[in-house]
């Protein structure tokens, strides 16, 4: 790649801030034992920095650029009017230790969300503040814990987990102090039930369940499921990574889940891969709701001064009515801890920044526009695997959500891999499936188109995947060396893992 | 492909093998194990000194592909790590049944080997198992 590091343009002198003059008085620098020298922070001017970016962003992918059916990760497209409203200066000039009453529009807005995704999932409360999805993965783990804890029952140490599962269940599992017992599917891509039910008894604490699953099943057992777990005592926590496939359709409450957490930054559009950061609100039955994280934002009645906007604690708010020429009605919002709760699992309110850009996501879309994205999701996977099936393995062959899981295998070109096909498809200009997972298929390609995709780029791409297995057969070479139209071709990914290099570091000053 | 199959080792379905030694062995994964795995580039073993019961997770392996568990045939505690896996972990892929074993440890009881299979009853496991089409 021809494009330097930061670190290596520029010369001492050179500069791209310019601070503006000095307003408050000036603090002395911390003692030089605790300043670094040998840092070097990089000195370049304006123009050289800008085109540094500019070229390194000319280099990239993203779905600002094209399609990206990576599956599990919903890369559906994040409309740029999210990023308008966090941006309102109203939002970003507040700071966390403002006093309450000072920040109600933030605070109206976090209970909004909440209550948007109350009403989504059927939960009885949500906290917003676990900073991603594998952080809600932990944070409802450690509910189930609190839960059992509370009612004297210790014996309960294991996590059922089925084999189909994203890897951070096993993960939130062992940090959180469980012991996981793996499930096995049947072979219609569904939890084994036989299985499940040899494993029930005292010590389960829970069961962990994504549905639809990560063959995009949706696995037709779930009630029977929550039921039997239930009955043995146990929790069933949600796995909320493909809620892209539910809203309006199904409510996990209804199904069965005691808690599950929520990807805003899959489901709910706002940016993430490298843009992120990403939020994984957790939401709770009443079995739950008061081991939920805090602080969470609740809404008072109250009364407030048309003319002052003040709020006015000693009027009475069945007093007031619409006609009233002197007050209003109203909420005052104010953080709340549950009362068993498990804590804070996040400095603050959660990340409020992401949280702005789903609420917005929310009510442009509005009910009517939720259902018909997770319906369009799931007819646009349905497509694009009716397309794909006739020219590579399908080995759950039923009808998706909206992600569906091929076998990476060509026939006739026993030598090429599923990563093979992924590199080739970067050179058609698409960026890959997921690869190698879920682990129950061998050679896995994991495709999640979206509903934000057209059909004539879903007809592109299942060309593209026509045309690679043509090349498989004739020419097995190409997508050994593919990709040849990146700035890098393959990349060594043994050798990036065998010898972990994680910081650049000047040459004259590698050996010390 | 071809699987090696080393003729003085025990071997489980989920392809560890054990090479005996009176009352200590040798454990590692099998050849058709680093195979499936591809390029490995992680072990993660136990300490000195840790018990394990027969089948349970004694040791982690990573591939760029996946990190999958490693079962301990039968019981034992450890009296020795190959701490060479930790700077080469290619050694699995290049020598699985050799340079490329994991631990050693003492048999806590040998009635437990009677549930291994020998390496006629591995080969022909590995074969029903390709045949299936994988895992």
């Amino acid at each position: 790649m021809s494009e330097p590091i930061i670190y290596e343009l520029g010369a001492p002198g050179r500069r791209a801030a310019h601070l503006p003059e000095l307003d408050v008085p000036q603090a002395d620098l911390p003692p030089a034992s605790l300043l670094r020298e040998e840092i070097d922070l990089p000195e370049v001017s304006e123009v050289d920095l800008i085109r540094h970016f500019t070229r390194l962003s000319r280099m990239n992918y993203g779905v600002d650029v094209g399609f990206y059916p990576l599956g599990s990760c919903t890369m559906k497209y994040n409309p740029k009017v999210n990023e308008e409203a966090a941006r309102l200066p109203g939002f970003v000039f507040t700071h966390p230790y403002q006093p309450e009453e000072s920040v109600q529009g933030n605070l109206q807005l976090m209970y909004e969300l909440q209550e948007f995704l109350k009403a989504l999932s059927g939960f009885e409360a949500v906290s917003l503040q676990p900073a991603a999805g594998a952080h809600g993965e932990l944070t409802g783990i450690l509910m189930i814990r609190a839960y059992h804890l509370s009612r004297g029952d210790k014996k309960r140490k294991i996590i059922l987990i089925p084999d189909s599962a994203h890897g951070t269940n096993p993960a939130s599992t062992t940090m959180a102090g469980f012991e996981m017992v793996e499930l096995k599917s049947d072979e219609r891509g569904n939890v084994d039930l036989d299985d499940l039910r040899a494993h029930l008894n005292e010590n389960v604490a829970g069961m962990m369940l994504t549905n639809p699953n990560t063959l995009g099943l949706f696995d037709e057992n779930v009630v029977e499921i929550c039921h039997l777990v239930h009955k043995a005592g146990g929790l069933m926590y949600g796995d909320g990574a493909n809620f892209n496939a539910l809203m309006g359709i199904a409510k996990p409450a209804e199904l069965g889940f005691d808690v599950m957490h929520f990807n805003l930054h899959k489901t709910f559009s706002t940016p993430h891969g490298g843009g992120g950061p990403g939020s994984g609100p957790v939401g709770a039955s009443h079995l739950l709701a008061d081991f939920l994280p805090g602080p969470i934002v609740v809404a008072e009645k109250c009364v407030f001064d048309l003319l002052t906007g003040e709020r006015c604690g000693d009027i009475d708010y069945e007093s007031v009515d619409e006609e009233d020429e002197k007050y209003v009605r109203g909420a005052y919002y104010k953080l709340e801890m549950p009362p068993q709760s498990i804590g804070r699992v996040k400095s603050f309110y959660g990340h409020f920044n992401v949280m702005i850009k789903a609420y917005t996501y929310i009510r442009m879309l509005g009910a009517q526009g939720l259902l018909e994205s997770s319906l369009a999701a799931v007819l646009n996977a349905n497509y694009l695997q009716s397309l794909l099936k006739e020219i590579y393995p399908l080995p759950y062959d039923r009808p998706c959500m909206h992600e569906f899981v091929l076998e990476g295998k060509i026939e006739g070109a026993p030598e090429v891999r599923a990563l093979d096909i992924s590199k080739r498809l970067i050179d058609y200009g698409f960026h890959p499936p997921t690869n190698y997972f879920p682990l129950i298929v061998p050679e896995a390609l994991m495709i999640e188109p979206t509903e934000t995709e057209s059909k004539s780029t879903l007809d592109q791409f299942a060309e593209a995947m026509r045309k690679i297995a043509q090349e498989a057969r004739e020419n097995p070479q190409l997508l050994h060396d593919a990709p040849v139209t990146t700035p890098v071709g393959r990349l060594d990914e043994v050798r990036a893992a065998r010898q972990l290099i994680l910081r650049w570091q000047p040459e004259s000053k590698e050996s010390s | 492909m071809t699987i090696k199959i080393d003729p003085d080792c025990l071997y489980t379905k989920t392809h560890e093998w054990i090479r005996v030694d009176g009352e200590y062995a040798y454990c590692g994964i099998t050849d058709y194990a680093q195979q499936q795995l591809s390029d490995i580039v992680y072990v993660e073993l136990p300490e000195v000194g840790d018990s394990f019961s027969q089948g349970e997770v004694f040791a982690t392996v990573e591939s760029v592909k996946a990190a999958s568990d490693c079962y301990l045939p039968v019981a034992g505690e450890i009296v020795e790590i190959n701490e060479e896996l930790e700077e080469s972990p290619d050694l699995v892929n290049t020598d699985p049944y050799g340079d490329g074993w994991f631990v050693r440890f003492i048999i806590e009881d040998p009635e437990e080997l009677n549930n291994l299979m020998d390496a006629d009853a591995y080969r022909k496991y590995t074969e029903r198992v390709m045949a299936e089409g994988g895992h």
